[in-house]
């Protein structure tokens, strides 16, 4: 039997950013930056510091006004609404708790602006906190409360007001990883449970691709692409997505026609657009995709070996002088130790290939 | 014993020597404010007969400090703390806050130094500062004068060495003073309140009221505690402008002290300095507790 949620869910609503552009004197922070975001969809927004992520997350907030382009909310533009009129639930990175609030208080400040009763207020808030697990902690004050505790309340304080949109600003980013680990599960569950549309921006790309239903990898101010994890893993569309999401590494190949690419005395199939044959190319593997087998006649040498639990991953040296990471499951890192002569080969399906001006 | 000998080691059993970094002062304190507040309360309670020289046990001293010409200058004198602590912590925090939200560096820089030099500016330099703009031959008393056919005295009602001038004079260094100790309150201030606040839907006014004046409120009672305290006990100032005719608790202490008018006052002037005593001692507690919270609420 499934309990009740203790919260109703909220509508899911539909974000359109529209050829936005944001300019900070020289700096183009975004740059012609296009992306819907579905009703009741966790999307992450990934990149480097400088990528514009934030710019766009608080532009949605209103914090910020586009220098030209659309922000769409259900269809209408809320470009020149201002911020508190946007109903919009907000997690700063930094902990921002009302100091001098308990935590329902803070969790009811949004109710009490909306002219909720002072009872209404309070069992709400209480049902909030509830739902982040901090029932026992409703009369404590920011400073009683660890960073953890208050990202929680910070999260029930978003969620009061029923937002059309939820947005995380980086809220794990303080935190130790333990808690990060714990609060990433239950920021999660809380949004399938609610429904509500999330966008959530941060610099870590695990977390990105454990918690999103799709994300967003941008640069320079514009989306590079935008897809869901596992797509994003194994399909990167553009070099620089390759490059940013997981581990890659790079060897040199040649393309022999339009659809595969020799790389040592292997032939692989080629992913996305190929090179005319004969082209020079790197290409693209996750260690995962790379096997490595205990040889004495193998070209490679394995230089440093590290455990991951399940996993370790291998560092070689191949005799032509390239490098290549590889993962192999632990039960086996004995046989692979420091020292060992490999042969080393790639996974039968297609790759991504790149020319080296690319 | 064993938690008397731990609270002197630290772990590893070396013994703490910190402490005695606040021996100097600590010794200081004992000599200069502990021992003269004993001897004002042993005093305030005694008097001495003229002609046997016995010491006895009193109430009189208390009881004429509270009585006529010194309880009109008790009154006076709280007049003058709280009108020019109330006036200088309003514009005080009205200038803070326009620094601490400033965008120019300049000119916060300009308005932290120059707070910093003149709260710690008085006595005789003020005094005579002042006299020169708005004494009876004064600057701005002249061009008055002469623009205007006003007299400050005789129209506007308006004289330096009144009551009312020494208040405009102590503004001078209270209101940098308050600048001083309200600024850093108000940097502590965060961002994200504001964001946070207005995201949930509050308008500037609502986040005023409901986020930050609560925050900030601990800090500018207890600056206007610190400023009325300030007043309260000022003397040079006072005394150089209106050689010690003010009647103010600090100048009748001074006039009883010195026997300029009556000799063997010395008792008086003990129970007039313990009646400020009377009203510093718990402000000052109240300072500290304001003090605390605020260091909570902006950790």
């Amino acid at each position: 039997m499934t309990a009740e949620p203790a919260v109703a869910t909220i509508e899911g609503t539909r974000v359109e950013y529209l050829d936005v552009t944001r300019v900070f004197g020289a700096t183009r922070a975004l740059d012609g930056f296009t992306l819907q975001i579905e009703p009741g969809e966790l999307l992450a927004l990934l990149g480097p510091s400088g990528c514009g992520k934030t710019t766009a997350l608080r532009l949605l907030a209103g914090f910020d006004q586009l220098s030209s382009g659309q922000l769409l909310i259900d269809g209408r533009d809320v470009s020149r609404q201002p911020v508190n009129k946007r109903d919009m639930g907000m997690v700063f990175q930094s902990y921002s708790l009302f100091p001098t609030m308990s935590a329902r208080d803070n969790v009811g400040f949004g109710l009490r602006l909306r002219g909720a009763s002072t009872s209404d207020r309070r069992r709400r808030a209480g049902e909030l906190l509830e739902l982040v697990g901090l029932s026992a902690h409703t009369e404590k004050y920011p400073h009683q409360m660890s960073g953890g505790q208050q990202q929680r309340v910070a999260l029930a304080r978003a969620l009061a007001i029923q937002p059309r949109v939820l947005l995380l600003d980086e809220p794990l980013s303080a935190l130790d990883a333990k808690v990060r680990t714990q609060l990433r599960d239950e920021i999660r569950r809380i949004q399938l449970e609610l429904g509500v549309t999330t966008v959530f921006v941060t610099h870590d790309q695990e977390e990105a691709l454990s918690m999103a239903d799709r994300v967003g990898v941008m640069r320079a101010g514009q989306l590079e692409q935008c897809d869901a994890p596992s797509v994003l893993y194994q399909r990167p569309a553009t070099p620089f997505v390759a490059e940013f999401v997981g581990t890659m590494n790079h060897l040199p190949g040649v393309v022999r026609d339009g659809s595969t690419v020799q790389v040592g005395d292997q032939s692989v199939p080629a992913d996305g657009q190929v090179p005319l044959s004969g082209t020079a190319v790197s290409v693209l593997a996750r260690p995962e995709a790379v096997l490595v087998e205990a040889s004495v006649e193998g070209d490679a040498v394995v230089q440093v070996a590290t455990f991951f639990g399940a996993v370790t991953r291998l560092r070689m040296l191949r005799s032509d002088g390239v490098e290549l990471l590889a993962d192999v499951s632990s039960h086996r890192a004995g046989e692979l130790a420091p020292g060992t002569r490999v042969a080393v080969s790639l996974v039968d399906r297609p790759v991504l290939v790149r020319t080296p001006s690319s | 014993m064993t938690t008397t000998r731990r609270r002197w080691r630290i772990p590893g059993g070396r013994v703490r020597l910190g402490w005695l970094g606040l021996a100097p002062f600590a010794a200081y304190l004992a000599v200069f404010f502990v021992l003269p507040s004993v001897l004002v309360l042993f005093s305030a309670f005694r008097r001495v007969d003229p002609d046997t020289g016995v010491h006895s046990f009193t109430l009189q001293n208390w009881s004429d400090s509270l009585h006529g010409a010194y309880l009109k200058g008790l009154e006076n004198s709280i007049q003058l703390a709280a009108v020019t602590a109330v006036i200088s912590a309003v514009l005080g925090l009205v200038l803070a806050y326009a620094i601490s939200t400033s965008r120019r560096p300049f000119f916060k820089q300009l308005v932290s130094t120059s707070s910093a030099v003149l709260a710690n500016f008085g006595g005789l330099p003020l005094a005579f500062l002042f006299v020169a703009v708005l004494g009876s031959a004064g600057v701005l008393t002249s061009t008055v004068q002469s623009l205007f056919g006003l007299s400050l005295q005789d129209d506007l009602h308006f004289s330096l060495f009144s009551i009312r001038g020494v208040e405009l004079v102590y503004l001078y260094f209270l209101i940098p003073l308050m600048v001083l100790v309200i600024t850093p309150a108000l940097e502590g201030i965060r961002p994200q309140w504001r964001e946070a606040a207005e995201n949930l839907g509050a308008t500037g006014w609502q986040y005023w009221r409901w986020v930050a004046a609560p925050v900030l409120l601990p800090n500018v009672l207890g600056s206007t505690v610190l400023l009325f305290c300030g007043s309260l006990s000022a003397f040079a100032t006072a005394s150089a402008l209106t050689n010690g005719t003010l009647a103010i608790v600090p100048l009748q202490i001074d006039t009883a002290v010195s026997g300029n008018v009556l000799v063997g006052q010395e008792n008086l002037a003990a129970a007039l300095a313990l009646n400020m005593i009377v009203i510093v001692v718990p402000l000052t507690l109240i300072y500290q507790l304001l003090q605390k919270r605020t260091t909570t609420w902006l950790r």
